[in-house]
């Protein structure tokens, strides 16, 4: 609720809420008597000083008599919202703790009840209960109880699949406590959003009722009934319509507004914070062209948030480079600002971000389409599932080569075939949940040959495929590197299936590189503290099972804790003073080994080799 | 003695058959590994023995008794769902306790077990990492005083540099409190560090179970040999064919 405020609309609507409410409590002690005044000089009479919204047919000032009726319509609007969404509650909650047989009739009734309009409801329970306060209270609340019986109903399914309410019941919690600990405190927010829209909604339906005469009765009144009376002297004394009109609608733009603020603050949360990085010069020693040169690449996000810091690495044409790191390390943002689909709000600088000889930035779409594929970790959510295969594939030929449909197909066909889908003819004119997860996979890389690519950008291609699925994708990587003499960048958290693939390694934390090496020499020679102990942690087939696993102290550091100093000095067994206040830059140790750290080969060598355990 | 037994269990959803007649014992003290692939049926299995998926025949029983209630618990795949993000850590963990116990006292030697500090129990989810909630979620199982817990796919959701602590940790608990445990994983290079035992899913039925050792050396199902070749080793190169 309080970044509600923060926002222009909420605090403007906060602060009509807040006059009306002071309104409700003390306009009937300030002015009742004066909106109760009897005045028979002064009948019907029109605006003017004395009566700025006229009087109406005793005589009675207008103005007043808005002021006053705050109370009572403020009051009756919110009485029924709140016995609507009680009811609402209680039966949206009612089928999680009844047997299924009771749950189910409830369901369908709220069901049924909210097929019909709220405000027929609210006309049929009005006629029902009887013209009268009661009668329309009642008919509002009821009319409301189905929507938010509905949405209860909904919010709790969409909870009570997740892991905790589980959880929760293998611990032997019980129905009843589970909705009250665990289900309605997590679905609070979306309700109590949706109650400051309805009660706006009541607001306005109730003076709908009395305006219709089917609410408020004399000698009471509310803004509705005051409405109704002055419409009939509309042409004669248009203010003593108005008025009432004017508080209708702004106290209901009051209770939406400030309802839409707070849902539009809710969906908007979670933003990271953080003190802005100082930029990093990166130095390189390799001034050669590669197909990819990537150099003092930065992503930012607003707020100081600087998720890849400095980084710089070349790929030649048909290499295979392996970049690894753990989750936040920037090794996926890293390869989104290669394919140039960094999204809004965040923005990408580097000194050079060339590909083919040319400034990124400048390809066209159409080259860039053709030239460089793009394989992503979930092959379930990268095709559209409402589009055949084959279709989704010949679009890349369609829209950057220009071919027609069908030959664009016939090309789609003998893609799939190169990545060894049997039958391919067929399976093009499938539908993505017709394949499994690792022929997705592959169409997916097929779609990236559609055109000519110099590069396939693959990020953690397998971490959704199982074992033996994975190695067939990471087979089918290396092959079109061989025969279509692509680059590959493999990005993955599994430094294993790295080491299996790619020629040289990447690994990342803390959105640097903070080692390059050759693979084969990565179990031999690999140098820098975080390197050594992530191969020590991961066990494999020929970990000694009789020992503890090495182990990592403490968590990589998330984009926005990132301070002076080597982001991996709090983990690291020979971090010493200066780790922590300066930050060592990638230099070359020899040949294609590069290492960001201020401690001398030797040392590294004997922490490697040795007692880094 | 504490020793599951999963009777000829059969799971069906529709026309579709996840478990198929599984038999399986994970005996007193020790650790029994269950791998498989994705759809394997190894999920629904592990939900049947605490009552979260009804079994479509056969019993699943504790030392031959079918009312396991509080005797079986389970840590859930992913720590940043399995805890109440409204509810603070030590309220998730009181909560599996049985009646009458001390629960701050209680909260405060589990956190202390799993290697947490108890005046972290007030602090809710979101003030962790991964594998600290994954600890809490330890916490929480053993707070039912258990005697089979059931870990699926535990260290899956972790950063590789949190998954060995959180490795380690869960051997050393099985060990100093005498768990009877089934731990789920597709990663056979984990199941094997943790496990006495190792049994092979697919396509809902068991085709192979025993010795960690013995289906290691020599594999004696297809599928196993399978998945052996597949897991990745050090110093092996992936061949393109």
């Amino acid at each position: 609720m309080r970044a509600a405020l923060r926002s222009p609309v909420g605090l403007a609507s906060a602060v009509l809420l807040a006059l009306l409410v002071l309104l409700a409590v003390f306009a009937p002690m300030l002015w009742g008597d004066r909106a109760a005044a009897i005045d028979t000089d002064a009948l019907q009479q029109g605006a003017s000083a004395e009566h700025p919204l006229g009087t109406d047919q005793l005589g009675r000032d207008i103005l007043f008599r808005v002021l006053v009726a705050t109370r009572l319509t403020i009051g009756l609007a919110l009485l029924a919202t709140v016995i609507g969404v009680g009811t609402g509650l209680l039966l949206g909650s009612l089928p999680a703790v009844l047997p299924r047989w009771a749950a189910r009739i409830v369901t369908s009734a709220v069901n049924i009840a909210v097929a019909f309009p709220g405000l027929l409801l609210a006309l049929f329970f009005a006629v029902i209960f009887g013209t009268g306060t009661v009668g329309a209270v009642l008919a509002i609340a009821f009319a409301i109880a189905p929507s938010f019986a509905r949405l209860t109903q909904t919010l709790t399914a969409g909870i009570s699949g997740r892991d905790f309410i589980k959880a929760a019941r293998v611990c032997g919690v019980g129905r009843f406590r589970l909705l009250v600990r665990h289900v309605l405190p997590n679905i609070a927010e979306p309700l109590v959003i949706n109650a400051t829209l309805a009660a706006g909604a009541a607001l306005t339906s109730f003076a709908g009722l009395s305006f219709l005469g089917i609410g408020v009765q004399a000698p009471s009144y509310d803004w509705g009934r005051l409405l109704g009376e002055g419409l009939l002297r509309i042409y004669l004394s248009p203010a003593s319509a108005l008025g009432p009109a004017l508080a209708v609608v702004l106290a209901g733009l009051a209770f939406n507004l400030f309802g839409e603020a707070a849902a539009a603050a809710a969906g908007g949360r979670r933003r990271w914070r953080g003190k802005p990085v100082p930029h990093h010069e990166s130095t390189v020693d390799d001034p050669g062209d590669g197909l990819l040169t990537v150099r003092n690449l930065h992503v930012t996000f607003p707020g100081g948030i600087t998720p890849v810091r400095g980084v710089s690495f070349t790929v030649h044409d048909g290499e295979m480079i392996g970049v690894v790191g753990e989750s936040g390390s920037g090794k996926s943002l890293t390869a989104l600002a290669v394919s140039r689909l960094v999204e809004h709000p965040g923005s990408v600088t580097a000194d050079r971000l060339d590909f083919d000889g040319r400034p990124l930035r400048s390809i066209p779409d159409r080259d860039l389409g053709t030239r460089l594929a793009m394989v992503f970790q979930d092959p379930m959510t990268s095709f559209n599932p409402a589009l055949r295969i084959g279709r989704q594939i010949a679009e890349v030929s369609e829209v950057h080569q220009g071919l027609s449909r069908g030959d664009a197909l016939r090309k789609a066909t003998d893609r799939l075939r190169a990545v060894r889908i049997p039958d391919p003819g067929r399976r093009a004119g499938q539908y993505p949940h017709e394949f499994s997860g690792g022929m997705r996979q592959r169409a997916m890389i097929a779609m990236g040959l559609m055109g000519e690519p110099k590069l396939v950008i693959a990020d953690e291609p397998t971490t959704a495929l199982d074992v033996t699925v994975q190695r067939e994708v990471l087979k089918l990587l290396a092959r079109i590197r061989t025969e279509r003499s692509a680059a590959v960048l493999l990005i993955s958290h599994d430094i294993t299936v790295v080491a299996q693939t790619c020629d040289r390694v990447l690994v990342m934390y803390a959105g640097r590189i903070v080692e390059e090496l050759p693979t084969d020499e990565l179990f031999t020679a690999a140098r820098h503290p975080y390197t050594t102990a992530l191969l020590a942690a991961v066990p494999d087939l020929d970990t000694d099972r009789d020992a503890p696993l090495a182990v990592i102290p403490g968590r990589p550091p998330e984009p926005g804790e990132i301070t002076a100093g080597c982001p991996f000095a709090p983990r690291c067994p020979l971090a010493e003073e200066r780790c922590r206040t300066e930050e060592p830059e990638l230099s070359a140790l020899s040949d294609g080994h590069r290492v960001a750290c201020w401690k001398s080969e030797k040392e590294l060598a004997l922490a490697a080799t040795g007692g880094t355990r | 003695m504490s020793e599951l037994f999963f009777d000829r269990v059969s799971v069906r959803y529709g026309h579709h058959l996840a478990v198929d007649d599984v038999s399986l014992v994970v005996p007193h003290g020790q650790v029994v590994g269950l791998v498989g692939e994705s759809g394997s049926g190894k999920s629904t299995l592990a939900a049947t023995a605490v009552g979260l998926v009804p079994v479509t025949s056969g019993q699943v029983l504790v030392d031959g008794e079918r009312d396991r209630r509080r005797r079986v618990q389970m840590v859930f795949q992913d720590p940043y769902s399995s805890l109440d993000p409204r509810m603070s850590i030590g309220g998730s963990i009181a909560e599996g306790m049985p009646r009458g116990v001390d629960k701050k006292a209680e909260v405060a030697r589990l956190l202390e077990l799993v290697n947490l500090d108890p005046g972290r129990a007030s602090s809710l989810p979101a003030r962790l990492s991964g594998g600290q909630r994954q600890r809490v979620a330890l916490a929480r199982a053993l707070a039912g005083r258990p005697e089979v817990v059931i870990a699926d796919e535990i260290t899956s959701a972790l950063d590789v540099s949190v998954q060995g602590a959180v490795l380690n940790l869960v051997r050393d608990l099985q060990r100093r409190l005498g768990l009877s445990m089934l731990f789920i994983s597709h990663n056979l290079a984990v199941v094997r560090y943790v496990s006495d035992r190792i049994a092979v899913m697919k396509d809902g039925r068991i085709v192979e179970e025993g010795p960690a050792a013995r289906v290691l050396a020599e594999p004696g199902h297809e599928y196993t040999r399978e998945l052996l070749a597949a897991a990745p080793r050090r110093h092996a190169r992936l061949e393109v064919s």
